[in-house]
């Protein structure tokens, strides 16, 4: 298992590291559409965590709004490829509710077309991990912080 | 592109006949049979092509032609097209016992003619 590679929600793990190997992925974030990080992988700063989740939630959101805008079903997946490096970002629905995966890539070692086929693998594998009749949690706003503390701290072994 | 993947497909013993994009790794065109993953399979030739890339520049032999991996249940056949062509492959997946000449005849035109 790769040393970056940690969940705050351990049935998360296998599945992501199963990606992160097979995609050869740089970064991964599997959160929830509200930012909450579940796991993670190749990040060394909490303060990177942080800001990839939020720009991923917010990506999910206006997606989300743009597609009820044009009245279709929210967009299954976002792609964007620069020069060097892909972005990969999808939402799928779990038992613990709904999640989104953002996988960055090297295009010198990965692909679109790798990162598309093994995210199909690993929606597949955290679907039949995910806790069977699990009520998603609320994050209320006066207990935010404390959450995402516990959470930096648990994904940055602190 | 469908008639280029033609000509792949009428050899006898070819089960599909892909066009790839190098780079991306996703399908551009393609006629397959019942059963085989073509997204699957060009995502992976593509990532394929792009290691032996590296590995052909640093035996310092050039950039390769064709490609032919043979399998107990059937083989995989690419040319990888020119540079100036968008950086496609031309993907063959066949039988076993398939006419390996052919169907490499087919795949080189194809990627001059078509790619």
């Amino acid at each position: 298992m790769s040393p970056h590679t940690r969940a705050v929600e351990n049935w998360t793990l296998q599945p992501l590291t199963d990606f992160v190997r097979e995609a050869s992925a740089r970064l991964v974030l599997v959160l929830t559409p509200s930012g909450q990080v579940l796991a993670q992988s190749g990040f060394s700063r909490a303060v990177d965590v942080m800001s990839a989740a939020a720009l991923a939630s917010a990506i999910v959101a206006s997606t989300n709004e743009l597609a009820r805008q044009l009245r279709q079903a929210p967009f299954a997946a976002l792609s964007h490829q620069g020069p060097k490096t892909g972005f990969f970002l999808a939402t799928f629905v779990t038992d613990r509710g709904t999640l989104a995966v953002l996988a960055v890539y090297d295009l010198d070692v990965s692909s679109l077309g790798l990162v598309q086929l093994f995210y199909e693998q690993l929606a597949a594998d955290l679907k039949a991990a995910s806790p069977k009749g699990a009520v998603p949690k609320q994050v209320l706003a006066a207990d935010f912080e404390r959450e995402l503390t516990d959470s930096l701290n648990t994904l940055f072994g602190r | 592109m469908s008639k280029a993947l033609d000509m792949i497909t009428r050899v006898r013993g070819v089960r599909g006949a892909m066009l790839v994009s190098a780079e991306d790794g996703l399908v551009v065109a393609e006629q397959l049979m019942e059963g085989i993953k073509g997204g699957a399979v060009a995502a992976l030739a593509a990532s394929l092509a792009g290691r032996l890339r590296r590995a052909m520049d640093a035996a310092g032999t050039g950039t390769s032609v064709f490609w032919h991996l043979q399998a107990e249940q059937g083989a995989l056949l690419v040319v990888p097209g020119s540079e100036a062509a968008g950086s496609l492959l031309v993907v063959a997946v066949t039988e076993p016992d398939v006419n390996i000449g052919l169907v490499r005849l087919e795949l080189l035109r194809v990627a001059e003619t078509a790619v």
